[in-house]
């Protein structure tokens, strides 16, 4: 197997994954269907320890078999994957088709400890459409490694919601790539909640003049929870546009890692590139790490990044509290308030609700 | 009815209060004016109980309860208003579910039903009416890009929807011109009424042409060092604190 990146490698330098070498992880065992699943009132994919199970899934069109993979990056985690990966998902939607609203549900459970790869592949055609919701949870030890690659032709659009909310021992190294032609749109949120460790890395790149991404992400995490979300922009063609807005709220001894990269080759002039990353800090044990580059060849370019690391101020809480409300609403409101501009891509009612609720569930456990 | 006993108050070893005493009726407005550093603003949070103040000795009773022992959130509960005098940005908590969430609190703690959202948008909508506020008021973030006049109608605003029986108005006059404060004034005095008392904190006696209070009372270095009429305002007025103090 391809070996674990180490803190050696500059990518992850904040996240270290030597716990996962003193874990010895099996071949995942067939899962018995858990007693319930999330039904969001769309169609569902269903991935019981990383196998499709077409029982709990709807059928659908779009849906192709699995075909074997050749992985030509240095990625260590994409390598892994690809040597291991033997299901997934191929969703191809056609040329000028808008497919609605999909949901790729994963839940893993197994006494032992296991492993699972998942490659899934995602296309949309010229001027496609689709909403793509993903949930990740399970219970038990296990580590969760997919790989997702997404084209986008001219003109599509792809909203892609995803709900980290794995086990509390789980490992969740998730992979994404982009790759987004002209005037198409890849809006994007994740919500990193569970794991006991977790990364989360996007590679998106603008391909065609007109081409736009949002990376958004909110990370809630508690215990001694590690987050990292890494993101790498690549503007390859001129007149792009990608936003990038990451709220961490942070407590107990969590702790958070963003990393965001923007790259804008010498020929993609008229970029516009935003990222912006706030963390709340609820206790002073938690640790929020933050690396923001901006790597720029061009000379005509709108490229900006901000940091700022905080906790939830005193004044704020007394002005609610002075109004009648009581000290954990007030702080509750607060936090849902700070976490408001991350969610600005989440358009669709389906996907607002099952993150409000994520978001409600995970504080009231606090 | 409010009855300050014997306050002293103190900011880490500093003592700000040195033995307040204040007793307000029910129906009636009191006037605090004071020079700076005279303990106004401390009264006003330590009354509605902001942390960082420290009470070394007496009581502040509230309708016969000590206040000073309850969290805010109760004391507001039990009908005390603070209007700020720098009323405190929000981003992304709208006024609406803001406004709706207070309401409900201090409703269900008084033992009253709660009030669904259109109940409740109908109480609000016509409470902005009534102090000339913009209708999107209600849809924009607490506070956050509000003019300083905008922020002190949005401070009667609460006053008004959360019907308190002690409304504290810390220099709820600071920063506005004349219209603003004229319409801020009509705030108050369409509350007034026997179930509703006011204890006014300020610089100027501008204000009071408009909330005329019963009575007016210096505060100097901690302590209430004259009490008077109307009229006390108006001598204030022309001959400043440094004559009194010296008095």
């Amino acid at each position: 197997m391809t070996a674990l990146p180490t803190r050696k490698l500059e990518a992850f330098k904040y996240t270290d994954l030597r716990a996962l070498e003193s874990i010895s992880f099996a071949e995942p065992q067939a899962a018995p269907a858990p007693q319930s699943l999330p039904d969001l009132g769309i169609p569902r994919l269903v991935f019981l320890n990383g196998v499709f199970n077409e029982s709990l899934s709807s059928s659908l069109s779009f849906v192709e078999s699995f075909a074997p993979i050749t992985e030509a990056t240095t990625q260590p985690l994409a390598l892994i994957n690809a040597e291991h990966a033997q299901t997934g998902l191929t969703l191809n939607i056609p040329a000028g088709t808008d497919a609605g609203a999909i949901l790729i549900l994963s839940h893993a459970s197994g006494a032992e400890p296991f492993a699972f790869h998942p490659r899934h592949r995602i296309r949309l055609g010229q001027g496609a459409s689709l909403t793509l919701i993903e949930i990740a949870k399970g219970e038990g030890v296990y580590w969760h490694n997919p790989v997702t690659d997404i084209t986008l032709e001219a003109g599509a659009s792809l909203a892609h919601y995803r709900l980290q909310d794995e086990s509390p021992t789980a490992f969740h190294l998730a992979t994404l790539r982009a790759t987004i032609g002209a005037d198409a749109a890849y809006e994007s949120f994740t919500a990193i909640i569970g794991a006991k460790l977790s990364r989360t890395e996007f590679h998106a790149t603008l391909t065609g003049p007109g081409a736009h991404t949002h990376l958004n992400a909110a990370q809630l995490l508690g215990d001694a929870q590690h987050g990292d979300f890494t993101t790498v922009v690549n503007h390859a063609a001129p007149n792009c546009t990608s936003r990038q807005t990451v709220k961490s709220v942070l407590t107990d001894s969590a702790r958070g890692v963003f990393q965001g990269r923007i790259e804008v080759a010498k020929h993609a002039q008229k970029t516009d590139g935003y990222q912006m990353t706030q963390a709340l800090l609820l206790s002073p044990t938690a640790e929020m790490d933050i690396k923001p580059e901006l790597q720029i060849y061009a000379d005509d370019v709108k490229c900006s990044h901000g940091a700022t690391i905080g906790a939830l101020d005193p004044e704020q809480i007394f002005y609610l509290r002075s109004r009648g409300i009581a000290e954990d609403t007030a702080r509750a409101m607060l936090i849902r308030a700070f976490l408001t501009e991350a969610l600005e891509p989440v358009t669709h009612a389906t996907a607002h609700t099952l993150f409000e609720t994520a978001i409600e569930s995970w504080w009231a456990a606090k | 009815m409010l009855e300050i006993k014997n306050l002293f108050a103190s900011i880490g070893d500093k003592e700000i209060l040195r033995g307040v005493n204040l007793t307000i009726p029910d129906g009636e407005i009191h006037a605090i004016m004071g020079p700076n550093g005279a303990g106004k603003s401390t009264l006003s949070y330590v009354l509605s109980g902001r942390e960082g103040y420290d009470v070394t000795s007496g009581e502040a009773l509230y309708n016969g309860q000590n206040i000073l022992d309850l969290t805010p959130e109760d004391r507001a509960a039990a009908g005390i208003f603070l209007a700020f005098q720098y009323p405190v940005e929000l981003p992304g908590v709208g006024n609406a579910n803001f406004l709706r969430t207070a309401v409900n609190a201090v409703r269900r703690k008084r033992g009253e039903p709660e009030l669904d959202a259109v109940a409740f948008l109908k109480l609000a909508r016509a409470a902005v009416k009534n102090l000339h506020m913009q209708d999107d008021m209600l849809k924009r973030n607490v506070n956050v890009g509000f003019s300083g006049g905008e922020k002190k109608r949005n401070e009667v605003l609460q006053m008004a929807l959360l019907a308190p029986g002690l409304a504290i108005l810390d220099e709820t006059d600071s920063g506005l011109d004349i219209d603003a404060l004229k319409i801020v004034a009509e705030g108050v005095n369409a509350l007034r009424s026997e179930k509703f008392s006011a204890l006014v904190i300020t610089h100027y006696q501008r204000l009071l042409d408009y909330i005329v209070p019963d009575k007016v009372h210096v505060l100097a270095a901690g302590r209430i060092i004259r009490s008077g009429g109307p009229e006390l305002a108006l001598e204030l007025e022309a001959h400043g604190y440094a004559g009194l103090e010296a008095a």
